[in-house]
């Protein structure tokens, strides 16, 4: 490591290589962030510098991140944090009533009454309490137990935090953890990041992206060869899919998860997003609970939500929870030891939470503008979801499911032969090549389907719908035209 | 059902924080549960919590950070016109102008971290810094723990350990006991008051030979919780001390800005390895940590820490600036970090509070039987010894507690004050200490000494 030079001064190559490193992070890899991403970047600073390109902006629809793309953020959210930031506001008149008396029970539940001081690891005990009493509401009586719930760093904290609980033992005993495919990469990544095994359940894609028990079973059976499943993750609403599972497609999973003896990871952060006619959601501990004690009193499970998603947007305050059920006491005491190590989730994004789950009342002042809010965002987003499919159904080679709920489309695309082979010869998959194009001739930045896995020979992309209604129509046009261009290109 | 045995051992192996300290700080509500007791409220100086404690955080920054989050403020005449323009400024650096957008890249805002860059580099009299070599996360814990997850590789006598001082913030046994790593204990000097000394790293360093690999030291700099300063020769040693034995550099700056002894001053160990010539400055690799939760802000609440990263590997770096890609950092902290190293005006009083604090508690407690408490020069924390009756000792073992733990216990249960068992800090020798943060109001401190006093003068003739 260090050796005299013969001058007498030392030289050494450095400690931290490729080599001394975790193996494990070098296996992460995150499509939503990933190589297009950077080079959307690259051209947005060239664009900057004056170089011209035939569009004027990047858009990018990457990312489901909703404020980014013009959402509006929502009125009473942003004043009570801007009370609970800065209290002197409380004697300024042009804040609501409701708005200074949620604020005021936020901070007479901090440390020193301020949101700078440490919260108790587990999330502050009162806005805990009202996590569990939305979940009752929610969920038509079913009692949650504030204790059973952690508030977390955005949802992605806590599913990371069961994985970490969950993920154990060596070669074939090491803990396999069933995710859908497509999936939201946090999954893959964070799998390839605990070194456990990656068990693979394909949606449906002609079904709607159904989920069949059929198809678990499958997996799970060729699972057992080699690794000990014990997890299944299911993400409701879809992402990148948008499919609403059915509340017979739920039972049936929990079902199975009985019996095959699997900790249920269901992630409901797009609980909100729903919008095709006839889809509903149905919560994974309410369904559980209408199943009879025969299952309510075994099934092990984790349910996760955030304020990163449904008609708030606000991914940058990193605010979620995770209510756990069934957990093993002993078990339970490790996941409590596990969020003390880290001390406590962010303050401002434990307040948002609060607010989410305890919206202004019918009888309070703030109530009326937001839902006008609420309801803007939410209708706005079924326009758009629907608008995508119709317009995506009209092009030739592009196959697109209903958008049911969450904030994204993933059609199907058929790529010549030609682009397949040229895409090969570049060393990137065909999606990506096809729209690392895209970005360059329209400056509109996708995720290819290879980011999230999808059936061998077919390709996809993902694709949020969340710019504004009239850039969303212009951005769909420029990839209708962009198709039709790049298939007869490559034909 | 899943049970304790199919987990994962390390996990498993994680030491619990004591009964004492399980979670950072409690909420207030818990003191409503004690309204049965002989004193109205807890008064809680176990953790470097100033808010909970009573300090007020800084008006401007809060003022920023309303206007930032509820920018209809901005065209208020009830926020002052620099705090407006600040936040101005700042909804500009986030994605679409909302603090609600996912930050822009995984390790936090551009703008934000160039801010950091210029403020490190006017720091430390114009060394450079590449806003390329700062990531933002969620407090300097959670930045600590990546380098230490990004560190963690091999097994047996391969596998990575850390040079850890002892006494140690509360917190790093427990992270690295979750990151895998072994914890390689080196005894600060406490008649010196905390200083490092070099055979004594050299001696630590000889017991890992066969057993792990040692490829990191870590240090707190003002000391954590020692409140030891160290002098540019002392920083200068370690860094030798790195450079030769091959060890990445793990340097704790989070108190920076609590310094208060006389003639000592704060040097950041960047500014001392670029002042040692290139044969150090190109060579040893360098993680530096700063937060939110220093002395002058305060805010551990919000969450906000960053690293410099100076002299890693390119292609390692790289993967240090992914590690957060599905979950980047909050934004509303990074904002509140900007405004720290961007303040508007010099350095404000409240600093006086901590040095005069420290003197007085110091002073206080050396008064006390069997107290010997050592000068603090800095930090927000004193860290005084105790010497336990022996009955007091047996009493403890009966009970299956540490008599420090014991202490704080009894403490807390007949006064309504939380300090912290030394024994959090790593301390494993038979002398018993406590910790006290001393970033409090006057009254505060004083009411606590106290009811401290009271308690302990108690406690001796319990167990004489």
């Amino acid at each position: 490591m260090s050796t005299q030079a013969v001058n007498g001064s030392v030289s050494r190559g450095k400690v931290l290589t490729l080599d001394t490193m975790n193996p494990n992070v070098k296996k992460v890899e995150y499509a939503v962030r990933g190589a297009i991403v950077q080079r959307a970047l690259q051209i947005e600073k060239e664009l900057k510098e004056g170089v011209k390109k035939p569009f004027t902006e990047v858009i990018k629809a990457n990312i489901g991140d909703a404020h980014a793309m013009g959402q509006k953020p929502i009125t009473f959210l942003r004043q009570v944090l801007a009370l609970c930031s800065y209290p002197a506001l409380l004697e300024d008149n042009k804040f609501p009533e409701d708005a200074k008396q949620r604020a005021r029970r936020i901070l007479a539940a901090c440390g020193g009454h301020s949101i700078g001081a440490y919260s108790a690891s587990q999330g502050i005990e009162c806005i805990r309490q009202d996590v569990s009493r939305y979940i009752e509401k929610r969920d038509g009586g079913i009692p949650s137990n504030p204790d059973n719930i952690y508030l977390s760093t955005g949802a992605s904290d806590a599913i990371v935090t069961m994985l970490k609980l969950l993920v154990c033992g060596e070669g074939h005993d090491r803990t396999g953890v069933m995710i859908s495919i497509p999936q939201y990469p946090l999954y893959s990544a964070a799998l390839a990041d605990l070194a456990a095994v990656q068990i693979s359940y394909y949606l449906d894609e002609d079904k709607c992206w159904s989920l069949d028990v059929t198809e678990l079973k499958r997996a799970v059976t060729a699972a057992r060869q080699h690794c000990n499943p014990r997890v299944l993750c299911i993400i409701n609403p879809g992402n990148p899919t948008g499919q609403v599972q059915s509340r017979q497609c739920i039972e049936d999973v929990i079902r199975f998860a009985k019996e095959e003896h699997l900790f249920v990871m269901a992630d409901e952060v797009y609980q909100d997003n729903v919008y095709a006619e006839g889809c509903k959601f149905h919560s994974f501990k309410k369904v559980l609970f209408e199943m009879g004690p025969e299952y309510s009193s075994t099934v092990e499970m984790a349910s996760f939500h955030s304020t990163s998603k449904c008609y708030m947007g606000e991914c940058g305050f990193r605010g979620g929870y995770m209510e756990v059920i069934n957990m093993d006491p002993e078990v339970k005491a490790q996941l409590t030891k596990l969020v003390s190590v880290r001390l406590c989730p962010p303050v401002t994004g434990q307040a948002l939470l609060d607010l989410v789950v305890n919206p202004p009342q019918p009888d309070e002042p703030s109530y009326s503008m937001f839902m006008k809010e609420r309801t803007e965002v939410l209708a706005a987003l079924a326009e758009k979801a629907r608008l995508t499919e119709k317009t995506f159904n009209t092009v030739p080679g592009i196959i697109c499911n209903p958008v049911q709920g969450a904030m994204y489309t993933f059609p199907r695309i058929t790529l010549p032969q030609k682009c397949i082979d040229t895409a090969k010869e570049e060393g990137l998959a065909p999606d990506m090549f096809y729209c690392m194009r895209l970005l360059e001739e329209e400056g509109i930045c996708l995720v290819p389907g290879s980011g999230f896995g999808q059936r061998e020979g077919t390709f996809h992309f993902r694709m949020t719908i969340l710019p504004p209604t009239e850039k969303l129509k212009d951005v769909l046009q420029k990839i209708r035209d962009f198709h039709v261009r790049f298939t007869k290109q490559f034909s | 059902m899943s049970s304790l045995e199919e987990g994962d051992p390390k996990l498993r192996g994680t030491r619990a924080p004591s009964r004492m300290q399980g979670q950072a700080a409690r909420s207030t509500e818990e003191s409503t549960h004690e309204a049965k007791k002989p004193f109205q409220q807890v008064i809680d100086v176990s953790t470097g919590d100033s808010h909970r404690a009573g300090m007020k955080p800084v008006s401007f920054v809060r003022q920023v950070l309303a206007a930032c989050v509820y920018p209809e403020l901005l065209d208020e005449n009830n926020l002052p016109l620099d705090a407006r323009q600040r936040a101005h400024k700042l909804l500009g650096a986030c994605t679409g102008g909302s603090v609600g957008s996912y930050s822009a890249t995984a390790y936090g805002i551009p703008y934000v971290c160039k801010s950091v860059a210029e403020f490190i580099m006017k720091r430390d009299g114009g060394v450079r810094s590449n806003p390329e070599d700062i990531i933002f996360a969620p407090g300097s814990t959670k930045t600590l723990l990546m380098v230490l997850h990004l560190m963690a590789s091999g097994e047996g006598e391969h596998c990575t350990a850390v040079l850890t001082p002892m006494p140690c913030p509360h917190t790093l046994p427990m992270l690295l006991d979750m990151a895998g790593l072994i914890l390689v204990p080196y005894q600060l000097m406490e008649d010196r008051g905390g200083a490092v000394d070099l055979e004594e790293l050299h001696r630590a360093l000889e017991t890992t030979r066969g057993r792990c690999s040692p490829r990191a030291i870590y240090i707190s700099n003002p000391g954590n919780p020692t409140g030891h300063v160290q002098d540019r020769k002392s920083i200068e040693d370690v860094i030798r001390f790195a450079a030769t034995e091959g060890l990445v550099l793990l340097a704790d700056e989070v108190y920076q800005d609590s310094v208060y002894g006389q003639g000592k001053e704060f040097l950041s160990y960047k500014r001392v390895l670029f002042e040692m010539g290139k044969e150090y400055s190109e060579t040893v690799e360098l993680i530096s940590f700063h937060s939110l939760s220093s002395g002058c802000m305060g805010e551990c609440g919000l969450r906000g820490g960053y690293m410099e990263a100076v002299n890693l590997d390119q292609a390692v770096l790289k993967y240090l600036r992914g590690l957060q890609a599905s979950s980047s950092p909050p934004v509303f902290p990074q904002l509140a970090l900007e405004v720290m190293v961007n303040p508007p005006k010099p350095e404000d009083p409240s600093y006086k509070t901590y040095s005069q604090n420290a003197h007085r508690a110091c002073e206080f407690l050396n008064d006390l039987p069997g107290m010997k408490c050592q000068p603090a020069w800095g930090g927000v924390f004193i860290f005084p010894r105790m010497h336990l009756p022996h009955q007091m000792v047996e009493e403890a073992k009966v009970l299956g507690v540490k008599a420090d733990v014991l202490y704080c216990q009894m403490l807390l249960e007949e006064e309504g004050v939380r300090l912290g068992a030394g024994c959090e800090n790593g301390q494993e020798d038979p002398n018993y200490h406590i910790r006290l943060c001393v970033l409090a109001p006057p009254d505060t401190l004083e009411e606590m000494l106290a009811r401290l006093q009271a308690f302990h003068l108690r406690l001796l003739e319990r167990f004489p």
